[in-house]
């Protein structure tokens, strides 16, 4: 089974574990182990527009090289996986704004 | 000179030579074509109206005169932009936010920092285009400016964006200007600093510095009238360019072609949008193709520095020396919107030691200044001054040489890196032991004649580049000449890095492959030219592209052989039917017989290449001598060894080298934004922001350490960042040995250093 490293954020889902061994033959199989284990934690994970891909901002690390597939990655039965920030920030903005993303001109 | 710490087993004939640049004759005479250089029929000019203020809001804007004004085409202001959706977007060196970016183009109600575009006009002249925006009347309700960490972050700050919703450690954060707090932990550094032999403290100011590249931002744009939109740009990222102006702009992907033109260095600040979307803009507007280029204050004031900050950094050892845990609390000041390199900074602070219990908090802040942008190692040489410096002083507090500190210290291979993965085989101790081994390391620093304090600092630094993905085709001449395409646009000498590695494979010398750079609709999907990832990623293309080829052509010999395509090998450069040794030809030789076999021969190679096999090290060491009469620092002498796992052009990557050194200098001695309580920059030209020119440095001793890296087909690693991460914490050092004080903020000028000694006399330290 990969081991995977929780991150703080993602402890909060965890009750405080810091790692935690999972199965799965791809990165997404992992990811949907992981969520069964722990409810929710997927949300943080996955893009909620394309189920096949990382959050924004968010890199998986791979035994210890970012993954180039996204959660397609293949992972091998001892794999360690961490989730870490991509490597420039960009917070979140809210979307209220009147006609948020239409064109106004 | 080049020192090969594990040699590996391949003899190569190309990779490794120093040939002359194939673009060389080009920028020599003149003749290549940057931004600014572009002439198109029909082309007009464009000119920006920038905020005075920092942080004020935009009450109205009105073009209409500045429109009707003769000779002017057209006007826009934030009004006639879209209005773009929150949307992330990974451009490998920069994470961010669209609707961010967007703004940051051109003000939408509110100006966020000085210099912020508030309104533009194209017109038939640059004259007339900047006599335009006289015209122009805008309205503004100037607001407190948030410049510094301390005004931003305080529980009753002035919000900036009033829709930021920070991450704190997962939570989300409203009204906030910490856009995120992360936290990296392993093991129990508490613990671990209560059982020290030795801890020691310290916190560490550091001065945003511009990446300083001597070409202004130029772009221009033409929207024909079938909504077809092409932009001719100085950028590092023309794909990302080009999808970012098609979301900004809400054009299909495939309706945008970008067209890279040569760049006079980028360094990381010519990765996002600035002028792209409004020269399209105006172009729309008028039916023209629109012009648009900075001039060196709007460079500064409106483009993105590096990001400065504050960390301060805490390192517990055993009685041996042996670090036991480490802790760091990065504050980086990001600029008017998110996105300041924090997680890199993370992952490179300590990422030269074994540190078995660390945590590293980092914070990414929103300040009322231009946002920053990627900087040669993005947020790790503002980490690493602090780190390095804290490791002298604490070695000067135990009485241990820095050099056996590293060593004893020093990651390797298996060693797990503070923000978590584990390091494949990498060149960080072949660094040191390359710089113990210099003459410059065994050489006397020697005593100045006339008062002069003399000085010798070591840092080390490490950057982890990047790999993705990478297109290029290569086409065959019957000539057995090779055309190569390729979309990074070259910097550092990357067409020829490229073209090397092809020819490597090829057998043939480098300038028999000609190397091309060309537009986003003229070769497959690259990422951008940054990240330290052209001659590995884009190489392996290249490689890719040029075994395809070597395959077709076995299988043409076959066919004029009568024989298996199995039958044919190819080695140095020469086609042999095994069954039948006499029939031979070169790859000259059957180039020249592709059009009877089947035509021509053409191949693409497309990598996404993961990771960058464990990054590369540097360890840099310097000599200073420092007048305390006026406290100027002169580099006396400068040796920086770096793993370049293999140097494809040992002349590039002892550039590499010697050019971020430069730039760290810069850092460390000189560069910083001067800026008025009110958030406008006091020295936006290169006469006030004082760069270090070839006056001022001697000769930087490069040598080139080579671990291969296991990634690569021919052992390459990503060099071109590394080089700025040790020298502001080297020089650093290297005055602390000088003064017999410590100075813990950039740059460290003539000002600083005589308040030093004055703090000094009267019994004071600086931190």
């Amino acid at each position: 089974m990969a081991t995977v490293f929780l991150s703080i954020p993602l402890r909060r889902y965890t009750s405080g574990e810091s790692s935690a061994e999972v199965p799965g033959a791809t990165l997404r199989a992992l990811v949907r182990n992981l969520n069964e284990r722990y409810p929710g934690i997927a949300e943080s994970l996955v893009n909620p527009e394309d189920a096949d891909r990382l959050m924004p901002g968010l890199a998986a690390i791979v035994d210890g090289e970012p993954t180039n597939m996204g959660l397609l990655t293949p992972l091998d039965a001892d794999s360690e996986v961490h989730f870490i920030p991509a490597i420039s920030g960009g917070a979140a903005v809210s979307n209220s704004e009147p006609g948020g993303g239409e064109r106004c001109a | 000179m080049t020192t090969t710490a594990d040699r590996p087993a391949q003899e190569f004939k190309v990779v490794g030579s120093r040939p002359i640049r194939h673009d060389g004759v080009d920028k020599v005479l003149g003749r290549a074509q940057y931004g600014a250089d572009l002439k198109l029929p029909g082309l007009i000019h464009g000119a920006v109206l920038r905020s005075p203020y920092a942080h004020a809001v935009i009450k109205k804007v009105d073009v209409s005169r500045a429109e009707a004004a003769p000779g002017v085409f057209a006007a826009i202001s934030g009004d006639d932009m879209p209005v773009t959706a929150p949307k992330m977007v990974d451009m490998v060196e920069e994470v961010t936010n669209l609707k961010w970016s967007s703004q940051r183009v051109m003000a939408h109600g509110k100006a966020v920092y000085r210099g912020h575009p508030v309104a533009a006009v194209a017109a038939v002249d640059q004259n007339t285009a900047l006599e335009a925006l006289k015209l122009i009347e805008v309205e503004y309700e100037p607001l407190q400016a948030v410049i510094s960490l301390e005004d931003a972050m305080k529980p009753d700050a002035v919000i900036i964006h009033d829709d930021l919703v920070g991450d704190h450690l997962g939570e989300k954060v409203s009204p906030t200007n910490v856009a995120e707090h992360t936290r990296t932990e392993f093991g129990d550094p508490e613990a671990a600093f209560a059982e020290a032999a030795h801890v020691l403290e310290r916190t560490y100011t550091i001065a945003r510095a511009h990446q300083g590249y001597i070409e202004p931002h130029s772009s221009t744009a033409f929207w024909s009238p079938d909504d077809k939109l092409t932009v001719w740009t100085t950028t590092q990222a023309p794909f990302g360019v080009r999808s970012n102006v098609a979301t900004v702009l809400k054009l299909p992907l495939s309706d945008v072609r970008v067209v890279p033109m040569e760049i006079g260095g980028g360094f990381g600040g010519k990765i996002g949008l600035y002028m792209e979307p409004l020269a399209a803009m105006l172009s729309r507007k008028s039916g023209r193709p629109v012009k648009m280029t900075m001039d060196r204050k709007s460079v500064f004031d409106a483009t993105g520095p590096g990001p400065g900050g504050q960390v301060t950094a805490k390192i517990g050892v055993d009685k041996d020396g042996k670090i036991v845990a480490a802790t760091a609390d990065i504050r980086y000041m990001a600029g008017a919107y998110p996105g300041s390199s924090i997680s890199a900074a993370t992952a490179g602070i300590f990422a030269c030691y074994k540190v078995p219990n660390v945590r590293i908090d980092a914070y990414d802040v929103v300040i009322n200044m231009s946002k920053t942008a990627a900087y040669r190692a993005p947020g790790t040489p503002q980490a690493t001054f602090a780190s390095e410096s804290l490791i002298s002083e604490l070695c000067e507090q135990i009485g241990m040489d820095p050099m056996e500190f590293h060593l004893l210290n020093a990651a390797e291979e298996g060693t797990r890196r503070p923000d978590g993965p584990v390091f494949p085989r990498i060149g960080n101790v072949a660094c040191m032991e390359a710089i113990k081994g210099s003459d410059h390391f065994k050489s006397d620093l020697g005593e100045s004649s006339d008062g002069k304090l003399r000085g010798r600092g070591l840092a080390t630094g490490y950057w982890n580049g990047g790999g993705n993905r990478s297109s290029v085709t290569i086409s065959v001449n019957d000539d057995g000449v090779v055309s190569l395409v390729e979309g990074n646009p070259d910097i550092g000498g990357t067409r020829t890095t490229i073209a090397m590695q092809a020819a490597e494979v090829f057998g043939l010398p480098a300038h028999d492959v000609h190397p091309t750079v060309v537009d986003t609709d003229s070769v497959g999907y690259n990422d951008l030219t940054a990240g330290s990832r052209t001659t590995y990623a884009s190489g392996q293309a290249a490689i890719e592209a040029a075994k395809q080829v070597v395959e077709e052509i076995k299988k043409r010999m076959a066919m004029i052989w009568e024989t298996e395509p199995e039958n044919v090998e190819f080695e140095d450069s020469v086609f042999q039917n095994k069954v039948a040794p006499d029939q031979r030809l070169t790859f000259k030789e059957a180039a020249g017989k592709l059009g009877q076999t089947g035509g021509p021969v053409s191949k693409t190679g497309t990598v996404n290449v993961r990771g960058s096999g464990g990054g590369s090290f540097a360890a840099h060491l310097v000599d200073v001598e420092v007048d305390p009469e006026t406290g100027k620092v002169q580099i006396l002498r400068y040796t920086a060894a770096q793993d370049a796992g293999k140097a494809v052009h040992p002349s590039y990557v002892e550039g590499q080298f010697q050019g971020g050194a430069a730039q760290g200098i810069g850092w460390a001695l000189n560069e910083e934004y001067y800026t008025s309580p009110d958030g406008v920059m006091q020295n936006s030209s290169f006469l006030d922001y004082r760069m270090p020119t070839a006056l001022d440095l001697p000769m930087i001793d490069a040598i080139v350490v080579e671990v291969p890296n296991t990634n690569h087909p021919f052992g390459v690693r990503g060099i071109g960042e590394t080089s700025i991460v040790p020298p502001a914490p080297a020089v650093g050092n290297a005055i602390a040995d000088a003064i017999g004080t410590r100075l813990y903020q950039t740059p460290m000028n003539p000002s600083r250093i005589m308040e030093a000694l004055a703090n000094k006399r009267n019994g004071q330290n600086g931190h």
